[in-house]
């Protein structure tokens, strides 16, 4: 690949997301693959903007990371993105990525959620760099993150090896100044497969003889890690020192103002002569570090004195002021004099997430949310006396996920993506009387939906599987996927119909229904359940966002309107209660679009402004 | 200079991370180093958005602590009282008026608080409260979606940036087709805010 010419001094101010992105760029990257995931979407989005660069939304992670890993395999530079969960999905290649190694660079990148602002889980992906024996680097700002993607392929090429490269939600969604190259390297190699069994064919006789390889692999790159580029020292006094990684560095900066500091931007393997180096020239050793003590441990067990999480808490997100007040509480010295201030508690309405106004999924949830068998159920719960079968709705995750909070309460389970059909299922074979439901969105069910539909038409099941398909990722900001027919760049694509592929798998019950039409939603609803077969409904509706609004909005007439307030029921944020009076904001209604509170209003008070009754 | 750290809050929907990057890119545009980073809930529209905004010749964290943030930008009066933990004491409150009602259920919801209660919540910081007409603005300019670009004309009177960097980042954030309304907006914000004494 030809070299890059004259750094060029020009600033842009970036995402965590968007450096990376311009990184790889700038790398020469040529197959970038992703399964859109909070906060790790915008890598992938913003690469597909770039000429000459192949860009995927994958149907999941672990499709995402072979797809990557077969473009390196030819030479081409390629990079995968993903959220911290999506690294489980693509678990089984990310190993065997590491066992075969690579020919072009390969970058897999995850991103953390400490706080778990959008996640279902809080976990430290770095054990996934020590489980797989791949070196882990971790940007602490944007230009760290454009900086280390250029460098991250490179060392990739160096040592044969994948690299996970580790963001957080703070990372990534942080925007900060950034001096860019302004020449891009020219990714121009022609691929080419070089056939090399011992390498590529993972059979026993072959992975045998590679286990050594990628244990010196990593031997090699632990004496790298001494003096690279991605660790620095930054000189302060000697009474404490401070190793951090990440964001958690930032925090460390601003409370230990006068602290030395070892900036691990290589988070592993480690340099043990680098870490006893730093840990001999101060006093008191510290590591401050998000989730786990993962930096932490490996340096105890080195038989270095250190500490860390002894007071910085693994759970949840760090902010400068909690590791400033813990490490004073600790007995540390911190020159961080800012005013953590009391506040007199004031109790303020919380502002929970809502399906937005117009959202496609609010109206089965109503539906789901009010059959009888469900309710009965329900209020026998409370006063645990009955035993008559109910309804049990499974879950799985996306926008949809907020049926779960009251007043729908029409979720009962949610674990990671895919696991309502299966949950169902094994409810049914537990010996379950009630009437099973799963509930799954349509970007949920290509990504792992099928091969569970698979698992119950196989073992005879008879549950309802409702596919939510609102014709796009919902949750994570529209990105397409198989069954939208519209690639990552925009362009349109083969589309993979939900309909289609329910029906040639062998369900025989199959119904396409109007997500806004709630006559038909209860209706087929009631059948699915009553009858003694699988069913999958597929309730179809545009996602209200990316929807052209009706500006008509719906009006409650006061003299009609009896305050039975069975349209707050909708959990509507367009819909609220002002004293007993119901008002709807005319600024957020979805309008025509959607009429979903006018069919369940029991005294046809609510109609569209200005239509005639 | 020392580092001025400004959080903006809201709702989805309202602008407020566009907001905020007007103000990065005109720091930036200017020399100056900064941060910023957003953290918006579940929810694409609806839920509580939140910006921290750092600026100075070396910021390190982008994430603003409780109790330190100079100037707290309310473009909800709710989001405002509830955001007003990261104000320092004495800080600058500047808050849009306009409410918006959570959604649902008669039962088991707080009371929205009124004027006199998000005054009385800020004031357990500051005095220096301002309530700014951005609906009344917006409505006028024909633009609802012009409310946070007034906002920030309003805002930017307790900034130390340049109308150059401001015009630069204007431009190069804002898409073309609403740029003349959202300049319009942030001159008038600047203004309406001067003569009221905001600044
Ligand atoms: C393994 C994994 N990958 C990605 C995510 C992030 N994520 C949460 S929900 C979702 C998709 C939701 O799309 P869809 O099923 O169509 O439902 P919608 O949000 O549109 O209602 C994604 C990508 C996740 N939680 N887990």
């Amino acid at each position: 690949m030809e070299k890059r010419k004259n750094p060029d001094q020009v600033t842009r101010l970036l995402s965590g997301n968007e450096a990376m992105a311009l990184g790889a760029y700038h790398a020469g990257v040529k197959v970038a693959t992703a399964y859109p995931g909070t906060p790790s979407t915008e890598i992938l989005e913003n690469i597909a903007r770039f000429q000459n660069v192949y860009a995927e939304w994958s149907t999941n992670e672990k499709v995402a990371l072979e797809v990557a890993m077969g473009a390196s395999y030819t030479g081409a530079r390629a990079l995968t993105g993903m959220k911290h969960v999506g690294l489980n999905v693509a678990a089984d290649p990310l190993m065997s990525a590491s066992i075969t190694g690579v020919k072009g660079g390969f970058v897999i990148v995850t991103a953390d959620d400490p706080g778990m602002h959008s996640s279902q889980n809080e976990q430290d992906s770095r054990h996934y760099a020590r489980l797989a024996k791949i070196p882990c680097l971790e940007p602490y700002d944007s230009q760290s993150a454009y900086n280390f993607m250029i460098k991250a392929f490179e060392i990739s090429e160096m040592f044969d090896t994948p690299v996970l490269f580790r963001s957080t939600t703070r990372i990534s969604h942080s925007k900060s100044v950034v001096r860019i190259y302004s020449d891009a390297l020219n990714g121009s190699t022609q691929p080419g497969f070089i056939r090399q069994p011992e390498k590529y064919v993972m059979l026993p006789v072959f992975a045998r003889a590679r286990h050594p390889v990628i244990e010196k692999r990593i031997d090699k790159i632990k004496e790298y890690a001494l003096d690279c580029s991605f660790n620095e020292v930054i000189p302060g006094n000697t009474k404490t020192g401070v190793i951090s990684s990440s964001i958690a560095f930032q925090y460390a900066r601003e409370v230990f103002l006068d602290a030395s500091f070892l900036r691990l931007g290589m988070t592993y393997p480690l340099s043990e002569n680098l870490i006893r180096k730093f840990a001999s020239g101060v006093e008191k050793l510290i590591v401050i570090e998000e989730l786990d003590p993962f930096l932490e441990e490996m340096i105890r067990s080195m038989g270095v004195e250190v500490t860390g999480k002894a007071f910085i808490p693994v759970t949840g997100e760090l902010a400068p002021g909690v590791v400033a007040r813990l490490a004073r509480d600790h007995g540390l010295e911190v020159r961080y004099e800012k005013e953590q201030g009391e506040l007199h508690e004031v109790e303020l309405p919380a502002r929970p997430p809502s399906m937005c106004p117009g959202c496609p999924h609010r109206g089965i949830f109503f539906v789901l949310a009010r059959l009888s068998k469900r309710r009965k159920m329900l209020t026998a719960n409370e006063k645990n006396t009955t035993n008559e079968p109910g309804v049990i709705i499974t879950g799985d995750i996306g926008c949809y996920t907020l049926g779960a909070y009251p007043p729908l309460s029409a979720m009962d389970t949610c674990a990671c993506m895919g696991a309502g059909i299966g949950q169902a299922l094994g409810m049914e074979k537990a010996g379950l009387e009630d009437s099973l439901i799963a509930v799954i969105g349509d970007s949920t069910f290509m990504h792992s939906g099928m091969t569970s539909l698979a698992d119950a038409i196989y073992n005879q099941s008879k549950i309802t599987i409702i596919i939510l398909d609102n014709m796009t990722t919902g949750m994570t900001g529209h990105q397409g996927h198989p069954g939208t027919g519209v690639s990552a760049s925009g362009r349109q694509a083969t589309q993979v119909k939900i309909e289609d592929v329910v029906r040639s798998m062998g369900v025989n019950r199959v119904e396409v229904l109007d997500a806004f039409d709630m006559e038909n939603l209860r209706r087929a609803i009631k059948s699915a359940i009553d009858c003694e077969e699988l069913s999958v409904l597929i309730v179809r509706g545009d996602c209200a966002p990316v929807r052209p609004r009706s500006h008509a909005s719906r009006v409650v007439l006061a003299e009609s309107c009896t305050r039975c307030h069975n349209c707050l029921k909708l959990a509507c944020s367009a819909i609220h209660d002002d004293d007993g009076r119901v008002i709807i904001n005319s600024d957020f209604c979805a309008g025509d679009n959607c009429g979903v509170c006018e069919q369940v209003c029991l005294s046809g008070a609510i109609n569209i402004k200005g239509r005639t009754v | 200079m020392g580092t001025l750290n400004i959080i903006m809050t809201g709702i989805g929907g309202q602008g407020i991370i566009l907001a905020s990057d007007v103000i990065a890119e005109a720091a930036m545009v200017q020399g100056l180093d900064v941060k910023k980073t957003d953290s918006i809930g579940m929810a694409q529209r609806g839920g509580s958005v939140i910006s921290h905004l750092r600026l100075g010749n070396i910021v390190n964290s982008p994430l603003i602590a409780e109790g330190d943030a100079d100037i707290l930008l309310g473009m909800e009066k709710l989001e405002a009282a509830r955001a007003v933990i990261f104000l320092k004491e004495g800080g600058v409150a500047l808050v849009n008026n306009y409410a918006v009602s959570p959604s649902y259920s008669k039962d088991g919801i707080k009371k929205y608080p009124d004027d006199n209660a998000v005054s009385k919540i800020i004031g357990f910081r500051t005095e220096k409260i301002h309530f700014v007409e951005g609906l009344k603005a917006a409505r006028s300019l024909g633009n609802m979606r012009a409310m946070n670009i007034y906002l920030l004309g309003a805002l930017s009177n307790y900034l130390p940036l340049t109308s150059d960097a401001w015009l630069i980042s204007l431009k190069s954030r804002l898409p073309e087709k609403h740029l003349n309304v959202n300049l319009k907006a942030f001159k008038q914000g600047q203004k309406e805010a001067n003569c009221a004494g905001i600044g």
